[in-house]
């Protein structure tokens, strides 16, 4: 029997445009890319060439300090382009896909932990892992205090994780991952959920949003502490880790929730990662322009242009108003319905916080320093003082960083801080800095 | 609506740099963005945000000190109708009078302290700060009504330079801006701060027979003869009634704690204020009432009032409420408010009750704890620093 743990504090953030079960399979999608910043850590180098031919599963990017972790091209085709930004910086490598299937199959590792490390590392599912600290891609030297698998996405609109076909796998993939730790392996589930397992400690998590974020369990369950790292995924890598091992394929497709008020019929496609975003979501948006695209969920997802390509988790797009022509009169005053807070000082409390708003993505106010206390805290399920430890990021203090919990912290953990922050501080933008300012002057 | 955006988009270039108004920007923006809530959207991290914002926090807190401040100019002309014999009680007579004897107060505040802001805010290239929008009502309210204007501009120029904008305006004060005015004031000009004659509008008329202009507190605090009735201006002895709905002078709009009652529902309600600071504050109040009354003495006669008036009369509820709850002179840790609140409570009746040279305790009670705030998070931040440090030794 799961240990049950309940998290009181969190908001489910009530966004229009929930997603319906009905899994749709894209067909049509031709071109495919992989960013490397969405995989933090590392730095990458591309290891093809424009035309290139690659097989799915052959490394597309390497890291250049070990030459270990690859990012995989998700399909079979040839090379499009290595698109490279300021200073050379690689943006994207898009691979447009061919129909002939050619699937790269790995010879199975032995049952021997260095092997199946190799694989995992090979195969490009390494790198939808994270570490704690830092939230970075793990690095293949070190092993893990304990490894955090998630069975849910919390966050606002965020589909069903586990497919039918992946669950199969699941009991595998954590077996596995128990093979790679010093420690245990952690499995979050769902309240209510019937999932189980052997090879992991289960813990039932019930309550809002970041119930389901990883690092809300972590903290729940057995925080980080100086020292120590942990791996923390979700299932699906999870199940997808255990069908490697077993079968020598790395399944990299994905189910995406198409979502939000901007969209006419919200629900799953069935696609590669790395899609492009134009093809999912052709012919089911609700209007022309004045939207915002976002590939992730509106907490924590990128905001992408039409033309641009589905972001790691690579599990949900969500589309909103982007509202810069509104030109609302004497906002502060406005007696609306529509404006939501949780702060009761507009009316919309009144008729309940739980029906489906249409929320923009204007900020609604003025950057200021911040004024109210304990905000935060009411959305921060962490025992940390939220506050004091961005304070102490902003002065870079290092010292006050670490003992105030700067190692047991992603900049997904303050997303729902900064939306309900009324002085409007870019607070996951603070975090990702502290991390990285903290990681290179910790090597 | 459209028109009128329309028409200050064409004058604005000319505020931006190299325009000819580039030196008022900041007034320009701080207007417009009062008229129009700006259309920036989400450049990182989370798209979506709360309604929110520091400009309808103000206003809230604004709202809620409404009702004591209608309050407080209708018993302004209340006490001078006593005072002077004025038969005319009509709410609007009455109101009026009132409404004439403070609005210079208010304007003052208001001129200076925001004339003050918007210079600041251009030099630093910053946006204007709402903060003051609830400093300037609030320094009139918590002044005798009889303060002159030039008194009350002198002040108020000094809290806002030197106890906000120094240390880099609103968010980084960490004394309260309005009691650091009413502390100046009362310190530079005590004969025009307390006393018999200054919370008592008058005008030019005569007074009744038996008229005294002072608060209960100082009547109180210069009794010789041990316990004595509180008195209204007229000579009447004051119910408890008259007490809690604040019909008695004193500083104008703080005298009535059952509208400080209702602006707290609406800082409450609206989660703006700290319901831990605002609670723990009371029960220390009471606590230190309970025991200065239990030892009641002939040589402080304060000690002698129960609790209950000890909470409802001078400025108690009124600091407690909207001084105490400033979220950025206040603890901003959870354990910290109710230590921060319940200090506030029983220092403010420790210095009304024992020092005899200060009336009313409140003032100093909040703005000591003030001090202290960041010495009280220090310690509840270190503790959870220790937490920390101790689930690492544990696995060693």
């Amino acid at each position: 029997m799961a240990e049950k743990i309940r998290i009181k504090k969190g908001f489910d953030i009530p966004l229009a445009g929930k997603p319906s079960s009905i899994v749709t399979k894209d067909t049509i999608t031709s071109v495919f890319a992989i960013s490397p910043d969405d995989f933090p850590g590392p730095v990458w180098k591309a290891v093809v060439k424009p035309e290139d031919k690659v097989a799915a599963g052959d490394p597309l990017l390497i890291d250049k300090a070990s030459g270990k972790i690859c990012l995989v091209s998700p399909v079979a085709g040839s090379v499009k382009e290595v698109h490279r930004g300021e200073r050379r910086h690689i943006e994207f490598v898009s691979v447009v896909k061919e129909n002939e299937s050619n699937e790269k199959t790995f010879s199975l590792p032995k049952n021997n932990a260095d092997e199946m490390r190799e694989l995992i590392l090979k195969s490009g599912l390494w790198a939808m892992m994270r570490q704690r600290p830092f939230d970075i891609v793990p690095s293949p030297e070190v092993t893990p205090r304990d490894i955090f698998v998630t069975a849910f996405d919390s966050a606002p609109l965020a589909g069903e994780l586990l497919t039918d076909e992946l669950a199969k796998w699941l009991e595998s993939g954590l077996e596995i991952l128990a093979a790679l730790t010093s420690g245990k392996v952690y499995l979050g589930i769902p309240a209510g959920s019937s999932i189980s397992s052997k090879a992991a400690e289960v813990y039932e998590f019930e309550g809002p949003h970041p119930a389901g974020n990883v690092g809300t369990q972590i903290a729940a369950i057995k925080p980080v502490n100086k020292g120590e790292t942990v791996w923390a995924l979700d299932v699906v890598t999870a199940s997808k880790i255990g069908k490697l091992i077993k079968t020598g394929k790395a399944d990299l497709s994905t189910v995406v929730a198409v979502t939000g008020p901007d969209v006419k019929d919200p629900h799953l496609v069935e696609t590669f990662v790395g899609a492009s975003i134009a093809t999912i979501i052709k012919n089911n948006l609700v209007k022309e322009n004045g939207m915002r695209i976002i590939s992730g969920n509106v907490l924590t997802g990128v905001k992408v242009s039409e033309d641009g390509f589905l972001h790691y988790p690579y599990r949900q797009i969500t589309v909103i108003d982007e509202g810069d022509d509104a030109d609302e009169f004497m906002g502060w005053a406005s007696l609306s319905p529509k404006k939501f807070s949780v702060k009761r000082s507009f009316p919309a409390f009144l008729s309940g916080l739980s029906k489906p708003f249409h929320f923009d993505a204007r900020i609604k106010g003025g950057h200021r320093a911040m004024i109210l206390s304990g905000e935060y805290d009411k959305v921060f399920p962490f025992d940390i003082y939220p506050e004091f430890l961005l304070k102490a990021i902003i002065a870079k203090d290092i010292d006050k960083m670490e003992k105030l919990g700067i190692y047991e912290v992603a900049p997904e953990d303050f997303a729902l801080p900064e939306f309900v922050d009324t002085s409007k501080i870019e607070l996951q933008k603070i975090v990702r800095e502290g991390l990285d300012y903290l990681r290179k002057e910790l090597s | 609506m459209k028109g009128l955006k329309k028409k200050i988009d064409s004058v604005k270039p000319q505020f931006e740099k190299g325009g000819k108004f580039s030196k008022l920007h900041s007034v320009f923006d701080g207007f417009y963005t009062f008229l129009f809530t700006p259309n920036e959207t989400s450049r990182s991290g989370v798209h979506i945000h709360d309604s929110n914002d520091s400009k309808r926090t103000m206003i809230m807190v604004v709202i809620a000190l409404l009702p004591c401040c209608l309050f407080g100019m209708w018993n302004v002309g209340l006490q001078h109708a006593l005072a002077t014999g004025d038969p005319d009680h009509s709410l609007f007579h009455l109101f009026f009078y009132g409404f004439w004897a403070v609005l210079p107060q208010i304007l003052t505040a208001y001129i200076v302290g925001l004339g003050i802001e918007f210079v600041v805010a251009q030099i630093r290239g910053h946006e204007i700060q709402e903060g003051f929008l609830v400093s300037g009502i609030l320094i009139p309210m918590i002044c005798p009504v009889s303060t002159p204007c030039w008194m009350l501009a002198v002040a108020v120029a000094f809290a806002v330079i030197f106890a906000k904008e120094v240390f880099g305006g609103t968010g980084y004060n960490f004394l309260n801006v309005a009691l650091v005015t009413r502390a100046f004031l009362f310190f530079a000009y005590p004969s025009q701060m307390s006393g018999d004659n200054v919370f008592v509008s008058l005008g030019d008329a005569a007074t009744v027979d038996g008229y005294s202009g002072a608060t209960p507190l100082g009547q109180l605090a210069a009794s010789t003869n041990g316990a004595v009735d509180v008195l209204g201006v007229t000579g009447t002895p004051l119910s408890y009634t008259d007490m809690f709905f604040g019909f008695y002078p004193g500083s104008w709009g703080e005298t009535s704690t059952f509208c400080i009652l209702i602006g707290l529902v609406i800082l409450l309600a609206t989660g703006i204020a700290s319901w831990r600071i605002v609670i723990s504050g009371v029960l220390g109040g009471f606590f230190m009432a309970l025991i200065a009354n239990h030892f009641a003495t002939p040589l402080y006669p304060v000690t002698y009032l129960t609790p209950w008036e000890q909470l409802s009369l001078g400025g108690f509820a009124f600091a407690i409420v909207f001084m105490a709850t400033d979220p950025v002179t206040a603890c901003r840790t959870t354990t910290g408010k109710y230590i921060y609140g319940f200090l506030i409570g029983a220092v403010a009746i420790l210095i009304r009750c024992y020092n005899t040279g200060y009336p009313e305790g409140a003032m100093l009670a909040v703005l000591l704890m003030n001090c202290f705030a960041a010495l009280i998070d220090y310690c509840v931040v270190n503790s959870n620093i220790n937490r920390r440090l101790k689930r690492v030794t544990v696995k060693n």
